[in-house]
Formats: C-alpha cells, sequence, structure tokens
C-alpha cells in the first residue's frame, strides 16, 4: 500500500506542476522576457522586493515570470532564496540625507527648502483607460522618448544637490520630540533571532520594512479612521537612489552600490506629559526598497501607533507585526488546504459523546443520531 | 504601637508608593500639612508615605479618607497589585513574618494571593473573569490551591455561593448576567475560597443601591464573625466604617492623620480633617 | 544580459546553511534540557510555505546526515501529497535513503500523529507544530504568555478544561491534548489525537516539537514523563473504536480513519499507513495501548 499510494501522491504532485506550467504557457505567446518584466513592471519589481526583503531586480522579475505573476508566491520565492544566500557584511546606515532624490514632497509646508518635486507619480494623473497601449511598439516608443528628450535644455540643468530633510527645520526649532525617551534602542537582525514582545524599534521597523504592503495598508487606514488615532502629516515623502557602503576587512568603509528606496517621514503629536504641557511633534518612520509610497507612509504611520499605547489593533505591536508578516500569513492562511481528517476526526469523536449524553439526559435513546453514533463509534 | 509586640498578623512600616520621578525629599513636601500630594519640583505623586500600622488576628481595620488619600493605594501594595516604592511589610501566617513579603519574587506573591489572602474590589471586573462562569471563577481560587477533584471543587463553590447567598443554581453562569450585589457576593465567595487570614475589602459596596449595600455589609459583618478573619475595609463611607470596624485609619493626602478605636474616632476626633469627615457623618 | 547560469544555485547540504543548522542544533539541545520549554529560533525561510511544514524541515535537515533513513507522514499517511513533496525535497538536498517502513527510520517527520508501532532509542521523530503555545486560547499576548509559563502560573488553563466539563460533561480537547511535561511545564503536543498522547511519555525515543512559522522549538526527551491535564475525577480518555473494525485488514486498536463510501454508509481503515501495511503482512508490531478509566466522565 505504501509504495503504491505515495507513487500516487509523487504522480499527482508531478502532473500538477506540469498541470501549471501548460497554464502559464498554453496560449503560445511570446514569452516575456525577464528585461522587459524589470523594465516595464518597477513598481510591482519594487513591491516584491520589499516583501522579499531582497534587493534584486532581475530576480524578482524572473520569480514573477515564473509565478505568473503571483505576488504572494513571488514575495515567498524571493524570501526563501535570500535564507541561501552567504551573509557577508551589515551595511552602514544608510544615509538618506545624501540620496539623489527623484521625488520629494513635504505636506507640512506649503514651500520647502529644494522645492516640492513632483518626480514620477500618477498622484495627479486621471485615472482613465489608456487604450493606445494596445498598439505599442518600439517604434512609439522610440517616438515618445526622442520627444520628450528633445524638450530638455540640458545646458539648462543645474547640477541636482543632495537635499536637506523637512524634520531638521523642525528639530532646529526644537520642535520635534522623541515619542518615547525610554524605549529599547538595542539593534536586532530578525533573520537571525525570533521576536520576543515586547520587541525593540530596530525588530518592529525591520518587520514593517517586509511587511505585505496591503496589511499595512488595512491596518494604517484604522487608525487614520479612528481605531486608536493616529493623525499624521507627510513631513516629508522622498525617493530615489542611496550609496550602501559596508566596512572591508580592514575596516575601512567601502561604498559597494546604490539602492533605491522610499523614504517617509510623518509627523504626528506625542502625548502631553504633566510635566510638560507641550505639544511637541514626533516622528512615524518608514523606508522600503523601491518606490512604494504606499508602504512607506503606513509603517510611518503604524510605527507611531504601536508606540502609543491604547487598546486599538493598530497600537498593538503583536497585533500589527504578527499579522502584516506576508510570508507567514500568506503559509497559514493556506494552509486550511492541507488535510486535517485526523484532528477533526478527534473533535468528531468528541461531538458524538456529547450528543450521546444528551440523548441519555432526555432518556431519548432509539432514534437519530445516538443510536448510529453508539453502534459506530465511541461510548 | 509598638515594635516589641508581638502577636500581630500584618505589620507595616512605612510603606510608600510614588509615581513619576521622586526625589530624595519628594516625600517631605507633600501630605496633609500641604494639602497635596504632588511633589512641586518633579510633580511626582506621593500617593501614600510613611504608612505605619498593625493588624491583630480576627481583627478589622478601617481605612477611610476621600478620594486620592491613598486608601486603595494601601490595599493595592498588600495585595501587590502594585509595587511599593519603599517599606516593610511582615505577615506573620507566612513565616512567622521574618520575610519582608514586598520583596517576594512573583511566584511566591502568587502564591500569598492564593493561599493566605483574598482581596474584594469594587469594580467586579476587577477581581472575577466575566468569560468564566461564577463558579469558575471560585475554581481559580481552589485549582491554584492544588484542588484538583472536580466533584470537591462543585462542593465547595456551591457552599460558598450559599453561604453568600447566591442561588446556587447560577454557578454556571458568568457573573456578566447578575446583579451588581450577586457580582459582590460572588467576589467575596472567591476571596474566602481557601480560608485565607486576611481579606481586603476596597469599597466593596460603593457601586451599589443602598438597600443592596446593607445586605452585603450585612453579609460581611456575619462572614467576619463566622470565620475569624482579619479584615482591611477600605471606605470613604464612615457608615460602612461604623459597621464594620474595630480600628480605624484616617488618610489624608497619603498619610495617616488619625488612628484609633473607630468608636473613639467617631465620638471624639481630635484630628481637624476627622472631626470634618465625623460631622459630615449623615 | 541575463542568462539562465546567473540563477544557478547550488545548495549546501540539508539546503539550510552550517551557520543556522549549528544555530537550531543549540536551541534543540537547550530544548532537551529543559523538557517542554518552547526555545525561540531564528526560523529561516524555506522554499515550502510557512504553516506547510518549515519548523519540521529546520529540525530534520540540522539533525540529518547521510547515513539516515527518513521518513515521512501527514496524518498518518506517507502518500499523503503535502508528505511526498517534503520527501522529495530532503532527497533532493540530502541524498538520503527514504522509508515507508516505520521501524527502519532513523528520523521520522510527521504532521499530526505519532506512529503506532513502538520507537526505539535509536530513533528521532519530529512533530510538525502549528502553534506551539498552548496557553493561546486562553491568552492571545506573547509576552502574558511567556510570563505566564515563567512563573507556572496555569490557572486560566486549569477554568477553562473545568469550565468544558461543566459545559459539555467533558473536557472537550480534540487532538493536541495540553499535557505537563516533566511535571514543570505545560506544553501542546501538536494537533496529534488524544490516541497518541499516552505514547508520548516514557518513552524510549526524543520527540522534537518544530514550530517554524511561530519560531519556537521544544522537545519531550526519552524517558520523560508527559501527563495530559486532568482532575482526579474527570480524567483523560483517549477515542474510543469500540467494535470497529478495519474494513482493509479486519485488525482492531488503533486509530481509525473514517472513510464515507456513499451517503449511508461508512468504512474505517488503519490511519497509520505502515502499520496497516504490516497489520495486512501478518506482521504486526507491539504498541503500547491505553485502556480508558472505567468511569466515562458524565456531566454532574
Amino acid at each position: 500500500m505504501g509504495y503504491v499510494a505515495t507513487k500516487g501522491g509523487e504522480d499527482a504532485i508531478a502532473n500538477a506542476n506540469q498541470l501549471v506550467e501548460f497554464y502559464r504557457v498554453k496560449e503560445r505567446t511570446q514569452p516575456i522576457e525577464i528585461a522587459q518584466i524589470q523594465a516595464q513592471f518597477r513598481l510591482l519589481i519594487d513591491k516584491i522586493m520589499g516583501e522579499g526583503s531582497l534587493y534584486a531586480p532581475e530576480h524578482a522579475a524572473l520569480v514573477l515570470k515564473q509565478n505568473e505573476g503571483d505576488v504572494f508566491e513571488s514575495a515567498f520565492m524571493l524570501r526563501a532564496y535570500r535564507a541561501t544566500l552567504q551573509r557577508r557584511y551589515y551595511s552602514e546606515t544608510l544615509a538618506t540625507r545624501e540620496m539623489f532624490v527623484r521625488r520629494r514632497i513635504s505636506s507640512a509646508f506649503r514651500e520647502i527648502p529644494g522645492g516640492q518635486i513632483l518626480g514620477p507619480t500618477r498622484d495627479y494623473s486621471q485615472r482613465l483607460l489608456d487604450g493606445e497601449l494596445a498598439e505599442e511598439t518600439l517604434g512609439t516608443v522610440e517616438a515618445f522618448i526622442a520627444a520628450f528628450e528633445g524638450e530638455l535644455d540640458v545646458s539648462s540643468l543645474r547640477t541636482v544637490p543632495t537635499i536637506s530633510k523637512v524634520i531638521d527645520l523642525l528639530t532646529s526649532e526644537g520642535l520635534l520630540r522623541e515619542a518615547n525617551p525610554d524605549e529599547n534602542r538595542r539593534l536586532v537582525d530578525v533573520t537571525r533571532e525570533a521576536i520576543k514582545f515586547p520587541a525593540p524599534r530596530s525588530a518592529a521597523l525591520q518587520m514593517l520594512a517586509r511587511a505585505e504592503t496591503g496589511g499595512l495598508m488595512a491596518l494604517a487606514y484604522s487608525a487614520q479612521r479612528g481605531f486608536g488615532s493616529v493623525h499624521a502629516t507627510v513631513g516629508e515623502l522622498r525617493m530615489g537612489e542611496v550609496p550602501v557602503r559596508v566596512r572591508d576587512a580592514r575596516g575601512r568603509v567601502r561604498a559597494i552600490g546604490r539602492v533605491r528606496v522610499t523614504e517617509a517621514e510623518m509627523i504626528s503629536k506625542i502625548k502631553v506629559q504633566k510635566k510638560d504641557p507641550v505639544p511637541y511633534l514626533s516622528l512615524g518612520y518608514g523606508l522600503c526598497f523601491g518606490q512604494n509610497e504606499t508602504k512607506a507612509i503606513c509603517m510611518g504611520i503604524l510605527d507611531r501607533a504601536m508606540r502609543s499605547g491604547g487598546d486599538a489593533p493598530c497600537q498593538s505591536q503583536e497585533f500589527v507585526l504578527y499579522h502584516t508578516e506576508g510570508i507567514e500569513s500568506y503559509g497559514f492562511t493556506n494552509h486550511l488546504k492541507l488535510p486535517h481528517y485526523v484532528t477533526f476526526q478527534s473533535s468528531l469523536s468528541n461531538l458524538r459523546q456529547a450528543v450521546e449524553r444528551k440523548e441519555k439526559k432526555r432518556g431519548n435513546l432509539g432514534f437519530g443520531m445516538a443510536a448510529t453514533a453508539k453502534k459506530e463509534t465511541s461510548a | 504601637m509598638n515594635d516589641t509586640d508581638t502577636g500581630w498578623l500584618l505589620r507595616v512600616r512605612n510603606l510608600t508608593k510614588i509615581y513619576g520621578d521622586p526625589i530624595s525629599n519628594s516625600v517631605q513636601y507633600t501630605g496633609p500639612k500641604f494639602g497635596s500630594n504632588i511633589c512641586p519640583e518633579t510633580d511626582a505623586i506621593v500617593a501614600c508615605a510613611e504608612i505605619n500600622f498593625d493588624l491583630y488576628p480576627g481583627e478589622v481595620l478601617g481605612v477611610v479618607g476621600e478620594s486620592g488619600s491613598g486608601k486603595s493605594t494601601l490595599v493595592q501594595l498588600l495585595y501587590f497589585d502594585q509595587m511599593a516604592t519603599a517599606g516593610e511589610v511582615q505577615f506573620s501566617a507566612l513565616d512567622g513574618g521574618q520575610t519582608n513579603i514586598l520583596t517576594l519574587s512573583n511566584q511566591r506573591k502568587r502564591h500569598m494571593r492564593n493561599h493566605l489572602m483574598g482581596m474584594v474590589y469594587q469594580n467586579p471586573r476587577d477581581g472575577l473573569n466575566f468569560g468564566f462562569s461564577a463558579g469558575g471563577n471560585i475554581a481559580e481560587k481552589l485549582l491554584m490551591a492544588g484542588n484538583f477533584h472536580v466533584g470537591r471543587i462543585r462542593e465547595r463553590a456551591s457552599y460558598l455561593l450559599e453561604k453568600t447567598e447566591v442561588p446556587v443554581k447560577r454557578m454556571d453562569n458568568t457573573p456578566a448576567t447578575f446583579s451588581g450585589g450577586m457580582q459582590q457576593r460572588v467576589q467575596i465567595s472567591k476571596a474566602i475560597a481557601n480560608n485565607p487570614p486576611l481579606l481586603f475589602l476596597d469599597e466593596v459596596t460603593s457601586g451599589l443601591d443602598v438597600s443592596v449595600q446593607a445586605k452585603v455589609l450585612d453579609l460581611i459583618r456575619h462572614l467576619q464573625r463566622e470565620l475569624g478573619i482579619s479584615m482591611i475595609v477600605v471606605s470613604h463611607d464612615l457608615a460602612v466604617i461604623r459597621m464594620l470596624t474595630d480600628r480605624t485609619m484616617v488618610l489624608k493626602n497619603g498619610r495617616i492623620v488619625e488612628a484609633g478605636l473607630t468608636d473613639q474616632i467617631l465620638q471624639d476626633p481630635q484630628d481637624a480633617y476627622t472631626q470634618l469627615l465625623v460631622s459630615s457623618l449623615l | 544580459m541575463i542568462t539562465a547560469k546567473k540563477f544557478q544555485h547550488t545548495y549546501n547540504y540539508g539546503f539550510i546553511d552550517e551557520t543556522t543548522k549549528k544555530e537550531i542544533r543549540r536551541k534543540l539541545l537547550k530544548a532537551v534540557a529543559i523538557p517542554g520549554y518552547q526555545v525561540p529560533y531564528s526560523s529561516p525561510e524555506m522554499p515550502i510555505a510557512r504553516g506547510w511544514g518549515t519548523g519540521g524541515l529546520h529540525a530534520s535537515l540540522s539533525l540529518i546526515g547521510p547515513d539516515d533513513v527518513f521518513k515521512i507522514i501527514d496524518q498518518g499517511s506517507d502518500a499523503s501529497v503535502n508528505a511526498c513533496n517534503l520527501r522529495d525535497f530532503v532527497k533532493r538536498m540530502t541524498g538520503c535513503k527514504t522509508t515507508f517502513d516505520t521501524g527502519e527510520a532513523t528520523l521520522i517527520q510527521t504532521r499530526h500523529r505519532k506512529p503506532e508501532e513502538i520507537l526505539t532509542e535509536r530513533q528521532i521523530i519530529v512533530f510538525q507544530v502549528p502553534q506551539p503555545e498552548p496557553l493561546r486560547s486562553v491568552e492571545r499576548y506573547e509576552f502574558k504568555t511567556r510570563q505566564m509559563h515563567a512563573e507556572a502560573d496555569y490557572a486560566k488553563m486549569w477554568v477553562s478544561l473545568y469550565e468544558s466539563y461543566v459545559k459539555f460533561g467533558a473536557i472537550m480537547q480534540g487532538a493536541g491534548y495540553p499535557v505537563r511535561v516533566n511535571g514543570r511545564y505545560i506544553m501542546t503536543p501538536s494537533p496529534i489525537p488524544r490516541w497518541d498522547v499516552p505514547n508520548l511519555s516514557m518513552a524510549p525515543c526524543l520527540h522534537v516539537f518544530s514550530a517554524g512559522r511561530e519560531k519556537r522549538l521544544h522537545c519531550v526527551p526519552p524517558w520523560t514523563k508527559v501527563e495530559p491535564l486532568e482532575f482526579e475525577d474527570v480524567k483523560f480518555c483517549v477515542e474510543e473504536f469500540r467494535d470497529i473494525v478495519c474494513a482493509a485488514s479486519g485488525g482492531d486498536r488503533a486509530f481509525m480513519d473514517e472513510i464515507y463510501e456513499s451517503e449511508t454508509s461508512r468504512k474505517y481503515v488503519m490511519n497509520d499507513s505502515s502499520f496497516l501495511d504490516k497489520v495486512r503482512a501478518g506482521t504486526r508490531p507491539p504498541q503500547r495501548l491505553f485502556t480508558n478509566p472505567p468511569s466515562a466522565p458524565t456531566a454532574s
């Protein structure tokens, strides 16, 4: 029985895998190239790199192709791949003030030093279908780029400096304070140790950085709507590339490349102390791979919410961090598809006994479930 | 109160609780002389300080004062709901009074709460778990004292409920479905489940209708006489104190301003604040 | 320009890197030293979804060596589809011999059953655990349950068993019945049926429990007392299969699967596939059977 049944299981898996591959290609369309996915689905790549916790655009493109665009499977695959890679360095702290800024806004002030730079955003577009994309060719693309570049007068462009931060303005005026001066500042690596609660802030921020965007969005939205109110303003949202540096074996700091990140500094009021009844401002911080503004903003809101005390779900570290972990929640919700008939059988046994006890109490034997149950199962 | 006295059940010396950032003279600059609990320099709150008293077996001690006087804090410290800032408390029923119980480990504190002390709160939700049945709440105490026989647990729970005049047929209902008075009775059953030598009662009738109050107080008095439990009764209501207690301490701004036999204090209060309280007794 | 070579990867023996294996082994030693205590561990991601056996794989792949003989079952069956997938993964990553025969295996990974056949001191069994915290049903916060274990404050657990008895006339815990290990920690034995629980106590083999998603390991070492929580007068009972006989082998006294043949007729088949094979072959191996205490519980 063992061999035959198992062969059956193995065959079933092999066939299922084949079938999945068949579904992926059966329309006989031109196979998409990794480079195309990487270039034309940039934002999707950014999302799953963040959730996969691995900055590797080509690999992200590959897994998206492999999984027919399933974002949960793709992020999961990147995480699993990450776990096999050798760990060589911890980087030096990213200096986001050194960012080559591509987009940068602040809702807190109308004008800011360095200016409000809309950059590449769809925020102010109208979400109307563009039928012309159905007819796109390399030719139309080239024409667009030629026209675009034609409008630029390269000689009149200034060099782009690095841009200082809006929060520095508030800090220098003494208006920005720590939300929690006593908090645990221990640096941990959540991929190397299991987190216990209450978790230090470094652990919370790391988990938020790799959290599933939709989960963060739901909880941050709940905070805005009054389930543990966080009324935050975007102090600054910036997106661009920052250099990554590590210390080599001799202790020298070396730059090894650049990554694109989105950073959000969300400003809200601290809880007023009796000693000091001035409603200072404090920071909720968000940072993630690529251009993922929703995630960075929601990270900032939840960072603040988790440090504000209170009973709402978004204010509980355990609730937020456990349940926005995309790979774990994806696995566990779907694991219900696994067979559970042994546990189920155990419950059935209890249930039948309970029914029998009830029927006995009523003196109602002879009809119904009790009789059958008694005959066939347990006492 | 003599430090060479023996025979006490509970000995409390210099019991102090300060919230916030105390400095060395926070205690000095607060109290009834200043009319305030709040340290003028650091905003630390001196909830109670320099509390000294002895409690004898079978004795009922009243603690009276207005809100903010520190009377609830006092029992919370003794029952380990809060951590004391300073002080020494000895309990003869534990080890002849050798250890300062405030310094015990959490496990030993919990052992004391299970076996040697009972607490009845003003709000039943503080003393009962509304997710369990009334019997379940009592069972919790019995289980934690090492009783693992369901039949005997239910027997004891029924006995206690009967004694506190709660209908036994409601033993398996959750207290959420009970009236306020009945909830307090369940709390009392739970508190005395393991026959503790010491019982704390923190404003237990303050939230109840007057007629219900009278009945619950009667019950408490009756139980005390029958079981000979020592009690510390906290109340802002002198009528309650008069009815239940042998001796009384009057608290103001976290300090004892007067202490003595209840009858004497009611007839001949010495401290100005006590006089004020007594004169407003209906 | 990307070529397929870029994504080629050679894997360490057993897939997991040596540093992580060392960490897992250290944590396992700690778990063995403190029977029933949940030891947190790093639990790195695997190419298998969370909730589908990552913890079991962590333990198995940290313990496995080229001479091991590996068996893996799910719901008692080697043939279960997920078990097939995990078996294939382990085979690929270790080159180990695999088997369906419980007696032949040196390392067994299981989801939700302990084999009927008695395991020896040469065998290790790794249980896949969805929720390692036995107190989770009475307390949702991790920081509180951790404290409860540290202080041996199990009041809430006991009251919930009492309430279950009062409401239903019996303790209604089915699979995953809470147990006290070595007289100290309350532990969940993972969602194994009650049938298997007595078999954990004073057993010759090492039991490893691994929860990958929740990132905890716990162990029941050989010859350790494991006592299901019970009252003096409301005792632990296993599932009874009275008057039931296995339709495939004619045997009884084993945990049975209930199978509906049609809408009105049912049959029962022994759940443990290796055990069933042996019963059919006439070589039924010895078991440790538990007899339910004489009086069935009734509500008072």
